[in-house]
């Protein structure tokens, strides 16, 4: 009977000789594509709206042809490199090493491309309203691999320069000797990407010039508003294991109590700061008295309803806060007492006799949230290595053994709470202070939600991860303002195929906070995410 | 090793009396009065579901107990006569002459039992901080001291000196009870990834970190071979001599409750229902009875049944 049995095949993997297979993937995208045109064509092609009260259909056949072609190529993908096998049982995808040469072409072309791109500031511009002349989405597409290439350029770069300095110094990480000069080049990447992210961060200004520099300069004060915001969660979510969906709560506390302040004292940025910060804390401890003994889901939900229940008192306690209106012409931050003013005398520009340009306000708002984030990541990854540091990270690990060697849990999550709403409290003052005019509209629960989401893609406790996914997150959602109608679907995409590659995010594991014999990182398989 | 000096020397640390838990209908803990001496290892034991872990949990603060009073008493035995007094305050604890002091248990918080009182504790069903290393998890348990040393981490934030000198002296102890317990080349690894039975024993590490004077061990030769439950006897009894230690043991295995328990009690559906040395225990027809699941009276049958 041995003879006449099948060899196993899995339901989807089909073993074809190599030139049965163009032929049967390209009948098989073709079908997808079929498929994916009637079913996107009744749903997307076909927009109802109201016109001056009458119902009219608005045809947009062009964005279903774009879905239907996006399936088809996902489908071809997937088939050529991971279903189909060739006869000897390989996938395609077994290939790719021997691609790698040209690979590495492509990248080495890429990065010459990047520096080209940014030493000849207008080129990118033309290049992008070139294909834009084509059609829109291939501007959109070009301006999207130029602006990569320019990124990787700049972090290579960077990161030369890391090293370069260390060598100077006599520092060399010691895997570094005798191997390929990628290899080489990423050797102790751990401890050398972060400084270069914080390089290219401290001479961001500087680096980009021409029109795109105030839109650069904003969507940076932008994702570093965020990355502090994360940086406070992380420290409940991420060390103590606390599920928070309600910290757009402090972020409002600390906001208000600046507009609050500053408006009706005239106290300036600086003094009310710590107020903010003070303030926030002890809505924070307010807020975790309660919901002590919750854990898990329970305190997800409530700590929602504690940040709800904020923005609704603001919305509704009118002789305080203005209601819906908000409040306005909230003093704007000066310049260690200079304000940047067009006219008048002892402004910052004419003190230092320049001509006024409204880019010197948004660069020393950009410096300050820099230096603000910058001190609250020093202090998490100090606070990381003292006693209470890592009693809250005991207690995402297991609340009972805590107990059991004398830590008060109470406290312990309390302070989590204070000090992770400190942080809130600090980024929501200067939210304040940048736009000037704050209403309860910016605080909703879609706040609290991309933070969270935030702090869970870059990984539960990763300061690191933290900024990829600010940068990834906010970053994305600013360039694709255009896209609006896809710009909630992609993001929502782009977590569940994250949580489904990386389901601890993308910097998964810890690093431990103390060492005996060699500092190894910890897998993210071992670490608890904490129940509440 | 019932030899009168050691007897005569040993006092009482720990006293229970009338100690009553109740859950819902059930009676897991009844009346129950016991009785630890200092310097002793005093086992418990008894069938599954006879209430040693519910005990446990009373002496350690994780359950509130229905009724009864459980007090514990540092320096000697003395310190029990400021007992009536502070019961009668409604006092947690209270010192008496000397270094003495009474602990009343039964009122204290879970975390001020260990803090305070200095009971420590492993559990039936191990619980490490499996993503932190094993040297960060007897870190951990030494909380108290470095974050008093930290200036409750204002201190530490500024990095202050002799903070940094406690956190080195940590770190000493720590490397100690990795090196006692054979796990020091793996202290920079995660406790998850360890096998059983070094988990079981970096628990009673991270006890002892917190420099008990009772230490409560639920079960720890449970999952462990032969050979590792023979390096656990040796371990426990070297700990008691070197630290002035008195250790409460729950513990199925025979052989090692036999081998290093000074006493024994014998608990069953929540009531004591033996207690002396070994030998008594082994000869005793009720705990027999209890073992085997048959009434008193029928003992004498069955024994002869099984060839006892
Ligand atoms: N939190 C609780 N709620 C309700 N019942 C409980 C609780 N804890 C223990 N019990 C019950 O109390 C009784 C004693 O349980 P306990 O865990 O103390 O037994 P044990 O002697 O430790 O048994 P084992 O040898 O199996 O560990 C059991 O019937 C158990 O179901
Ligand atoms: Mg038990």
């Amino acid at each position: 009977m041995t003879d006449t049995l099948q060899p196993e095949t899995s339901p989807v993997t089909r073993t074809l000789p190599r030139g049965h297979i163009t032929a049967d993937v390209l009948k098989d995208a073709g079908i997808t594509f079929v498929i994916a045109l009637l079913l996107f064509g009744s749903i997307v092609g076909l927009r109802t709206d109201t016109v001056n009260g009458v119902l009219v259909l608005i045809p947009q056949f062009g964005k279903a042809l774009a879905l239907a072609t996006a399936v088809a190529v996902g489908r071809l993908l997937l088939d050529v490199f991971i279903w189909r096998r060739m006869t000897d049982g390989r996938t395609f995808a077994s290939l790719i090493p021997s691609a790698l040469p040209v690979l590495k072409v492509a990248g080495a072309v890429g990065v010459t491309f990047g520096l080209a791109l940014y030493s000849i500031p207008g080129f990118r511009a033309s290049l992008v309203a070139g294909a834009g002349s084509g059609h829109p989405a291939l501007g959109a597409i070009t301006d999207l691999i130029t602006f990569a290439c320019e990124s990787t350029f700049l972090v290579i770069a960077a990161m030369s320069i890391v090293r370069a300095a260390r060598l100077v110094i006599g520092q060399t990480p010691d895997e570094a000797v005798g191997q390929g000069i990628l290899r080489r080049f990423t050797a102790d990447f751990g401890r050398e990407f972060p400084i270069a992210l914080l390089l290219i961060a401290l001479a961001l200004p500087m680096l980009t010039a021409g029109p795109s520099q105030r839109y650069a300069i904003d969507t940076a004060t932008q994702i570093l508003i965020y990355v502090m915001l994360g940086w406070g969660l992380n420290i409940v979510v991420g060390l103590a294991g606390l599920l928070d969906l309600g910290y757009v709560a402090f972020y409002a506390v600390g906001a208000y109590t600046y507009a609050l302040i500053s408006t009706q004292f005239g106290w300036s940025f600086w003094v009310c700061l710590p107020l903010a910060g003070f303030f926030a804390a002890l809505w924070g401890i307010t807020l975790g008295f309660p919901v002590l003994r919750l854990r898990g889901d329970y305190l997800a939900i409530v700590t929602m309803a504690f940040g709800e229940i904020i923005r609704i008192v603001l919305l509704n306690w009118q002789s305080l806060t203005g209601g819906p209106n908000g409040i306005n012409r909230i003093p704007k931050l000066t310049f260690f007492g200079l304000p940047f003013e067009r006219t008048g005398d002892g402004t910052f520009a004419s003190v230092f006799g320049l001509k006024f340009d409204p880019l010197h306000r948004m660069v020393f708002l950009y410096y300050v949230i820099l230096a603000l984030a910058l001190l609250t990541n020093f202090i998490t990854l100090r606070l990381r290595r003292l006693p209470i540091g890592r009693a809250w990270e005991a207690l995402r690990e297991d609340e009972i053994a805590c107990r059991s060697v004398g830590i008060n849990t109470v406290t312990t999550k309390l302070t989590a709470f204070a000090i992770g709403a400190m942080f809130g409290g600090f980024a929501g003052s200067f939210f304040a202070a940048r736009q000037g005019f704050i209403s309860p509209e910016s605080f909703t629960f879609m706040e609290s939600a991309l933070v969270l989401a935030i702090v869970v893609l870059g990984g539960l406790g990763s300061q690191l991860g933290v900024v990829i996914a600010a940068v990834i997150l906010i970053g994305s959602a600013e360039r694709f303002r255009d896209l609006e109608d896809f710009r909630m679907l992609i993001f929502g995409l782009s977590m569940v195929l994250v949580m489904i590659w990386r389901p601890r995010g993308l910097m998964s594991g810890r690093t431990p906070s103390a060492f005996l014999n060699a500092r190894k990182n910890i897998s993210g398989s071992f670490v608890k995410e904490g129940r509440g | 090793m019932a030899d009168g000096v050691s007897d005569a020397t040993r006092d009482d640390l720990l006293r229970v009396e009338n100690l009553t838990m109740r859950f819902g209908g059930l009676v897991a803990v009844d009346k129950l009065s016991f009785t630890a001496r200092r310097g002793d290892i005093t086992a418990i034991i008894g069938p599954n579901g006879a209430g040693k872990t519910t005990f446990f949990n009373c002496i350690t603060g994780f359950y509130k107990p229905t009724e009864g009073r459980i007090a514990l008493a540092h320096g000697s035995e003395a310190a029990f006569e400021a007992l009536p007094a502070a019961t009668f305050r409604g006092k947690q604890w209270t010192k008496a002459n000397g270094a003495c002091a009474v602990f009343l248990l039964e009122r204290m918080p879970g975390f001020e039992i260990a803090r305070l009182a200095r009971v420590a504790r492993t559990f039936q069903n191990i619980r490490l901080f499996a993503g932190m290393t094993l040297l960060e998890n007897l870190l951990v348990a030494q909380h108290t001291v470095l974050n008093a040393a930290s200036g409750y981490t204002i201190g530490g934030l500024l990095g202050l000196a002799s903070f940094k000198r406690a956190e080195a002296a940590a770190i000493d102890k720590a490397a100690y009870w990795l090196r006692e317990i054979g796990l020091v080349d793996r202290a920079d690894d995660p406790a998850g990834d360890l096998p059983y039975g070094a988990q079981r024993r970096l628990e009673i590490a991270r006890a002892m970190c917190t420099d008990p004077v009772l230490l409560c061990l639920d079960e720890p030769a449970a999952g462990l071979n032969p050979r590792e439950s023979h390096e656990l006897n040796a371990l426990l009894l070297k700990i008691r001599e070197e630290h002035a230690l008195s250790i409460l043991l729950i513990e199925h295995d025979m052989g090692v409750v036999m081998q290093i328990s000074d006493r024994i009690a014998v608990l069953d559906y929540g009531k004591k229902i033996a207690e002396g040395t070994p030998d008594e225990i082994r000869a005793d027809p009720r705990v027999i009875a209890a073992y085997l699941g048959v009434p008193d009276d029928e003992v004498e049958d069955v024994g002869a049944e099984v060839g006892l």
